[in-house]
């Protein structure tokens, strides 16, 4: 169920960005999902990959901060209603959401929301009373 | 020498110190001038006291008197130069005897036995050799002991890090700067100093926080210690902390100090914070007569428990040079490093970059971020940049923007760190 994303310190220059990402892909790294959450001064660039711990090393041995956190993948049905279900699902729940994002996924019309709850376990078992299918980690990431 | 009674050492003090005088009176000629100004001569000098009947040298005199304006020796008896780097013009150039450079050597190895460094230990010296005086200074107290010196100087950290590991290192030297560099370029390495034979570190030439030695003590699994000197004096070699660390104690036979206000020029009591003056009691080259250090420290009353006669200072924390006026409010790096260090997760990475906006000083302080203070959420970045911009500005007295920057960033030298940048038009 849970997913390891990179998140990396960038300022906010073009660089800090585009970096990293050209560092991973020189290595075959696959970069899945990407999102950036900025401040005035400095963003947090936040990395799915498909291999993290081969991505993290990298970073790492090229200067940047790294952190990898667990977060959870739901899946959302193609439709207009896809993403309402989902949401509607979480409200009801009493988690606390860190932050989210979401990016498309598959071939389809699918797309998927990605999660940091503050509890993650509690998280998951709600999830699942709720009927929300989570991805393995193994439909995101080879390792 | 360091457990002599004090009335003795008074006494010794006083008679180098009229002899000093009588000597930079015979054969400097800024001196006897500013003597005959304050109409002084060497005879007016009969207690230790009467120093402060004598006037200031400062380190412009050095600058106006160059290369070799303020030497007492003619250059047949002179036998070693150094100088300081000189960032601005022209630099300080001091001069040694052969007496001169046994006084240092021994006064060096007195610092260097304190905690017991001896034959057997194997000394790394990452002091830079050449013009300025901390490479030869450490090296020659350190063979004075019988210990193996390996003259590594600054930079290559990589091999530094080599060689302490591959020849069993037990005492190093360095700047506290390039020090906590080795740390940084060690841990990268996945290299573990506390594994190693380390024991004991020797710190000096910048001022460092009690916080610095509690990091310094921690990675690298030593004692460290502070040792005190400037190259106008001597070198290193003025003053050294005991195993108690609780104060540095001169080496009051060859070095007279003082503290004075910096402002009015009056000697202050023992235990009050001022400017620390020193007077070169046995240096022929040399000889300088009440030096201004612009180090600002307080002589601490007292004896201390480890049982030597020789007065201690209080470490130095900052000096009266490196302060600066933000909005009319005094304000030193040290604090700012202070700051960072109680937040333990923050290295000690920082810029101080003042500018100035619509005629108002802005203070901003860039910080490194490290993988311990890095967190994938912005809500908790942004409350750390905002808990060190509150507590600088408690500490300080000054509103403080604080600027988190992308590790490696900010330039490190291998040396002193560069640690303010003043844009501000003046």
């Amino acid at each position: 169920m849970k997913i390891t994303q990179l998140s990396v310190f960038a300022e906010n220059k073009p660089r800090y960005i585009v970096a990293p990402c050209r560092l991973l892909a020189d290595a075959g790294i696959d970069i899945r999902a990407i999102s950036l959450a900025e401040t005035l001064h400095f963003g947090v660039l936040r990395l799915i990959v498909s291999d993290w711990r081969k991505s993290a090393k990298l970073l790492e041995e090229a200067g940047y901060v790294v952190k990898p956190t667990e977060v959870l993948a739901v899946e959302v049905p193609g439709g207009p209603s896809g993403l309402a279900g989902v949401l509607a699902a979480v409200e009801t729940t009493s988690l606390n959401i860190e932050y989210m994002y979401a990016f498309p996924f598959g071939h389809g019309d699918k797309a998927i929301l990605v999660f940091r709850f503050e509890d993650l376990d509690a998280a998951i078992e709600q999830l699942q009373s709720a009927g929300i299918s989570m991805l393995a980690r193994e439909e995101l990431q080879e390792r | 020498m360091d457990y002599m009674p004090r009335p003795e050492l008074e006494r010794l003090q006083l008679k180098r110190l009229r002899s000093v005088v009588q000597r930079a009176w015979e054969r400097v000629p800024l001196f006897r001038a500013r003597m005959n100004e304050r109409e002084v001569t060497p005879e007016d000098i009969n207690s230790l006291a009467d120093a402060a009947k004598l006037p200031f040298t400062v380190k412009t005199d050095l600058r106006d008197t160059y290369p070799f304006g303020l030497f007492a020796s003619s250059m047949r008896e002179v036998v070693r130069l150094h100088a300081s780097s000189g960032t601005t013009g022209k630099p300080i150039v001091v001069a040694y005897t052969q007496d001169d450079l046994e006084v240092w050597t021994s006064v060096m190895a007195r610092a260097l036995a304190v905690p017991g460094v001896q034959e057997g230990d194997i000394v790394q010296n990452c002091f830079n050799y050449g013009l300025f005086t901390g490479g030869l200074g450490y090296h020659y107290g350190a063979e004075r002991l019988g210990a193996t010196v390996i003259p590594a100087s600054g930079g290559n950290t990589e091999r530094q890090i080599m060689l302490m590991r591959d020849f069993g290192t037990t005492v190093v030297f360095s700047t506290p700067t390039y020090f906590l560099h080795v740390l940084d370029r060690a841990d990268e390495l996945g290299v573990d100093l506390r594994q190693m034979s380390l024991r004991i570190g020797f710190f000096g030439a910048e001022p460092w926080t009690d916080a610095m030695r509690r990091r310094i003590e921690q990675a690298a699994g030593i004692k460290a210690f502070d040792l005190y000197g400037l190259s106008e004096i001597v070198g290193p070699g003025i003053s050294v902390d005991c195993v108690h660390q609780d104060g540095l104690h001169i080496f009051e036979d060859h070095f007279y100090a003082e503290i004075i206000n910096p402002e009015t020029q009056q000697v202050l009591p023992e235990g009050e914070e001022g400017e620390l003056v020193l007077t070169t009691l046995s240096k022929q080259a040399m000889p300088l007569i009440r030096y201004r250090t612009r180090d600002i420290t307080a002589l601490m009353p007292g004896t201390c428990a480890c049982g030597r006669s020789l007065r201690r200072m209080r470490r130095v924390g900052r000096r009266s040079d490196d302060m600066l006026i933000i909005r009319g409010v005094n304000v030193y790096p040290s604090q700012v490093e202070s700051v960072l260090l109680q937040f333990d997760e923050a290295a000690p990475h920082y810029l101080i970059i003042l500018t100035s906006e619509h005629g108002l000083d802005q203070m901003e302080v860039q910080v490194e971020v490290t993988p311990r203070i890095f967190s994938d959420k912005v809500a908790t970045m942004e409350a750390l940049q905002k808990r060190l911009s509150d507590t600088m500005r408690q500490v300080l007295q000054t509103r403080v923007q604080v600027t988190l920057v992308a590790p490696s960033t900010i330039q490190r030298s291998e040396g002193k760190a560069k640690r303010v940048i003043d844009r501000r038009k003046i």
